[in-house]
């Protein structure tokens, strides 16, 4: 299993120190974890489990239950399209397909240049606003193919 | 003299630009040396007029929309702030037709206020349900709640009062909670987040209310991952409404005490599921238990437990203050009081519209609606979210309450209706009804877990055109598996849009013509 680095460590151990006398605490730390790293790297497990009296299987098992939980390391921007009903009547596929094509990557996929990542998601609550997208926790509503290419270039570097 | 303009700070708005239109108010005001104080509400809820910025004049709030950053300028050299003429007018804001007719008792303060301030809550009302409460024996409050013909809001439409009674009779001396379903997964609605956004105190009250009603001390409301304007919104609340005594050990001076942590779900639609829920706010895996025991006698931690949605317990506050008879007098046959019922997808005038119980889909569809946002004809819309119905015009006279629609084999759900237009590809959306109860199985149960992979896997071969009919028949099979064997309403719901278009939308089923 992937060992964390020692600064890594550090940061999981006092995250999991400082939650674990809270009732029901593992996805508040999860959680945590992931604000602090960006993601919960595999090394964080045995930490984990280590410090809540857990079994490494019983933190794997809720790493891996909750989409929201990344395990490998994000792009600079993580960009989410909404894929359910209220954006498919919408547009929502194009807008998608779209997506692919401008970023050059699919769905769970981090581009080359590390900048973005791609994202399926299931309902942002803006369905009177369809499609939506959301980049990193901001929220962006009736999102055309044009509108997308801008919130794009607004966060790629300048040439 | 300041002039007082308003812009939401609700997401909705915010994904419309209303966070540059206050930036630009406040900038261009300080470029002309104008006095203006901008303030931040929540979401009237006319999504298709947001971003709606209103200003404060002797003859009320009047309002301007849909405003965008590069309108302000406009907006100032019309002298909107004393109710100027403007294209963007559209005058006293409580007169906009769509918003008149409204019976907004659970939104009342929604979009009016500002959100976390305590001041202005307790000024518009607020905190009067829990005095009322205060005054009252515990079993006289759970009784109002019985009488005021409240349901489960969140889609179950359970009576809230029975589940109350329930947590009531439970032993004294034990620690029992009240938590507050806030996973609000289902595409078409938006209610939750909107009354999080925009009037949190009035759930933080209702959950008060509960405590104190049933002799819980601890709330925690759930909150899914997807809603972190909310979660910002609810701990600025909770925060402001500790300060003022309102929570805490000595609840409004009452020497009671609750106290209200907001939790984060992690991106799983299961965790709506009540008992998922549960499991989930224990930090483990939102797999569903099995009932019995509910959890009303074994719930969090073992303990009894109140599980109730957003806008049931928001509603709970109007019904104490109030009373439950003013609430019961709203709406028709068992599905007494107000609907939040939220207009989505494909609709050209989408939001939020809370009315009795009773109004027909037709109505909502388009003389609130205005019909399609394309300006094509309505084909079907989905009631109640990703396992609910879909229903075709043919039954757009069918009226929106809990017995109305399961009449019609549809459900009512949380009340979003999401509208298709005639472009939409019926069997496309069974496949996905199939794919997405396959992508949030919690995987407990194998009907759930198996059945809707195989189910997509089915409607793809039908798609192909291989074996139609028999590929059909099998379908409808394991819909049936499905619904009889699943342990919860995921699996157990998720073949009713499958259902339902192969019922009414057979002809999109054909494959490819060879």
């Amino acid at each position: 299993m992937e060992t964390l680095p020692p600064a890594e460590s550090a940061v999981v151990q006092r995250i999991a120190s400082d939650l674990k006398g809270r009732p029901g605490p593992l996805l508040e730390v999860l959680h945590a974890i992931q604000a602090a790293l960006g993601y919960v790297p595999a090394g964080a497990v045995p930490v984990v489990a280590e410090v809540l009296n857990l079994s490494r299987a019983e933190v794997h098992g809720v790493v891996t239950f909750y989409h929201y939980f990344r395990r490998s390391r994000p792009g600079a921007h993580t960009v989410s399209v909404c894929q359910a009903e209220a954006c498919q009547s919408m547009g929502a596929e194009a807008l998608t397909a779209h997506a692919r094509r401008r970023l050059g990557i699919d769905f769970h996929q981090t581009s080359a240049d590390g900048r973005f990542s791609l994202e399926p998601i299931y309902c942002l609550g803006n369905c009177a606003c369809s499609p939506a997208v959301m980049i990193d926790g901001r929220l962006y509503g009736r999102v055309t193919p044009e509108r997308f290419d801008a919130l794009v270039a607004d966060r790629a570097p300048s040439p | 003299m300041t002039a007082l303009v308003y812009v939401p700070v609700d997401a909705g708005a915010l994904s419309l630009g209303a966070g540059e239109v206050a930036l630009a108010m406040a900038a261009e005001a300080a470029r002309r040396r104008a006095a203006v104080k901008v303030l931040r509400n929540g979401s009237r809820g006319a999504y298709w007029l947001e971003p709606l910025v209103e200003v404060l004049t002797p003859l009320g709030r009047l309002a301007y929309g849909p405003v965008t950053a590069a309108d302000v300028a406009g907006l100032f050299d019309a002298d909107f702030l004393n109710g100027g003429s403007h294209a963007l007018s559209l005058g006293p804001t409580g007169e906009i037709a769509w918003l008149k007719g409204q019976q907004r008792l659970t939104f009342e303060r929604v979009g009016i206020i500002e959100p976390t301030s305590v001041a202005d809550y307790v000024t518009h009302g607020g905190y009067q349900g829990l005095t009322r409460a205060l005054s009252m024996e515990p079993a006289a409050i759970v009784q109002a709640i019985t009488t005021s013909g409240l349901r489960g809001r969140g889609g179950a439409a359970f009576p809230t009062g029975i589940k109350w009674k329930t947590v009531l009779d439970q032993p004294a001396g034990q620690q029992k909670y009240v938590t507050c379903n806030a996973d609000e997964g289902d595409s078409g609605t938006f209610s939750d987040r909107m009354l999080m956004e925009g009037d949190p105190l009035t759930l933080i009250e209702g959950m008060t209310i509960a405590g104190i009603a049933v002799g819980a001390t601890q709330g925690y409301i759930y909150l899914r991952a997807e809603y972190p304007h909310a979660l910002r919104a609810l701990r600025t609340a909770i925060a402001a409404a500790h300060q003022a005594r309102y929570l805490g050990s000595d609840v409004a001076g009452s020497g009671k005490r609750f106290d209200l942590e907001v939790r984060l779900g992690a991106g799983a639609y299961i965790c709506g599921e009540e008992t998922s829920m549960l499991e989930s706010l224990e930090g483990r895996r939102g797999e569903v238990r099995v009932r019995p025991p509910l959890p009303a006698i074994k719930g969090l931690f073992g303990q009894p437990t109140i599980v109730n949605n957003v806008v049931t317990l928001a509603s709970v506050p109007w019904i104490l203050q109030h009373g439950a008879d003013a609430y019961a007098n709203f709406g028709m046959g068992k599905s007494r009081g107000t609907l939040p019922i939220q207009l989505a997808g494909n609709i050209r005038r989408g939001g939020l519209v809370e009315r009795a119980f009773g109004l027909t889909l037709r109505e909502l569809l388009y003389d609130y609606g205005g019909g399609s946002a394309t300006g094509r004809p309505i084909r079907a819309v989905q009631v109640g979210g990703p396992l609910g119905a879909y229903i075709p015009a043919s039954q757009f006279d069918t009226a929106v309450d809990y017995e109305a629609l399961t009449g019609i084999g549809a459900l009512l759900g949380h009340g979003g209706i999401v509208v298709f237009d005639d472009s939409v590809d019926m069997a496309r959306m069974a496949r996905y009804a199939m794919e997405f109860c396959a992508i949030e199985s919690c995987g407990k149960c194998t009907p759930c877990r198996i059945g809707s992979t195989r189910g997509v896997e089915v409607i793809d071969r039908i798609l192909e055109g291989v074996d139609g009919e028999r590929n059909v028949r099998l379908l409808e099979e394991l819909c049936e598996t499905m619904v009889q064997g699943s342990l919860c309403g995921l699996g157990g719901m998720a073949p009713f849009p499958v259902q339902s278009a192969l019922k009414y939308f057979r002809e999109d089923f054909r494959g490819p013509v060879k």
